[in-house]
């Protein structure tokens, strides 16, 4: 494992992949365009919350049905049974 | 030589912080011990991702006044990139944070109702346990 | 599990505390916008805050401030807020979740701001009652 962490883009690159106006294939690169736009877009100063609940907010919303999910799991598998339970 | 060091040596930490909780959920006998290492495996993954967003010299993703105004009256054109640490990265281990909290929920419940079944939480003695139970129901 | 004659000192001042981290978790959430901060993170400091007379006053004192049954119903209110944002927006002509439909007066930018406000605020309440409600059940069966 080592070894393919060995393979990754130096940390802190600039012109690292991720970082970079269009992608290799030529499209447009996703964090430079959040970075820009951010401000134009929403009116607020930080990038981190308008990606995650404008530009990206259907993710938000499934990861609220997660948590939604574990509560009602919870819920139903630890509450008291009016008759003894155990069999 | 050096510069390839410097460069790599955060990922190499967050490794072996893997590998420990790899290690914990498969050779540990005990099922909250299971469920600990399974705690830092996922958190080990987390600062993996969030440690390989920073640029050199760069600072906190939240736009600063002076760029505003910049922008603001046509000084610059575009904000510059160089100077905000990559942004995406950070939201989607939020999510990940949160997943990460449900699922220890929902794992502790589990082991919570199987001791309340078989008053054990030992994995050999559970898996005698349960054939022992499989071969008094098969009997009946 | 918990003695809550034990030790007054841990009791009285985890009592006072407690409304102070929950101001600071509302500015958390509000100021998402300009400091580093958001739904998730103010949420579970209101969390925190629950938690903590929980588990320094014993459970009866706790109900005061905090009823057991309280947990789900607020959850599932801070989800509803979130889907019921997304289909207003919806129901107003733009795809779901596009915010800029959305019936209050000015500029799209500044319309954008207000539902990310909305979304924001869902998000806490949901992540807060869910929390304490999975350590309720946690603790169902124990005698106090």
């Amino acid at each position: 494992m080592i070894y393919a962490a060995s393979g990754l883009p130096t940390r802190g690159d600039p012109n690292a992949p991720a970082n970079r106006e269009k992608s290799a294939a030529g499209s447009q690169g996703a964090a430079f365009y959040y970075v820009q736009n951010a401000k134009k877009d929403a009116h607020t100063d930080n990038m981190v919350t308008v990606i995650l609940a404008d530009y990206r907010g259907y993710d938000t919303l499934g990861e609220e049905t997660v948590i939604y999910t574990a509560g009602l799991i919870c819920f139903l598998l630890l509450r008291k049974r009016k008759k003894e339970s155990t069999p | 030589m050096l510069d390839f060091i410097l460069g790599h040596y955060a990922y190499w930490f967050t490794l072996v912080l893997l590998v420990i909780g790899l290690y914990g959920m498969m050779m540990k006998k005990n099922l909250v011990k299971k469920l600990i290492g399974m705690t830092i495996f996922q958190v080990s993954i987390i600062i993996f991702y969030v440690s390989s967003a920073v640029k050199w010299g760069a600072t906190v993703p939240i736009l600063k006044d002076t760029d505003i105004e910049k922008v603001h009256h046509g000084i610059v054109d575009t904000i510059s990139t160089a100077k905000y640490i990559n942004p995406l990265p950070h939201t989607l281990m939020l999510t990940a944070i949160v997943v990460g909290v449900a699922t220890t929920g929902v794992a502790f419940a589990l082991v919570i109702s199987i001791y309340k079944r078989y008053k054990t939480l030992e994995e050999p003695e559970l898996l005698k346990r349960m054939k022992k139970e499989d071969d008094i129901d098969s009997d009946k | 599990m918990t003695r809550k004659d034990d030790n007054p000192i841990i009791s009285l001042v985890s009592r006072s505390v407690s409304p102070f981290i929950m101001l600071y978790a509302l500015y958390v959430i509000f100021h998402g916008h300009y400091s580093p901060g958001g739904g998730f993170q103010g949420g579970t400091m209101l969390a925190a805050a629950v938690l903590l007379v929980r588990l320094a006053a014993g459970s009866e004192v706790s109900q005061l401030q905090f009823k057991k049954s309280w947990g789900t119903p607020l959850g599932s209110i801070g989800v509803l807020i979130y889907f019921s944002t997304g289909l207003v927006a919806m129901l107003l002509g733009g795809n779901f979740l596009d915010y800029q439909f959305l019936p209050l007066g000015g500029h799209a930018d500044a319309i954008r701001g207000w539902g990310i406000l909305f979304v924001e605020i869902g998000v806490g309440l949901a992540v807060m009652g869910i929390l304490v409600a999975i350590y309720d059940d946690l603790l169902e069966g124990d005698p106090d």
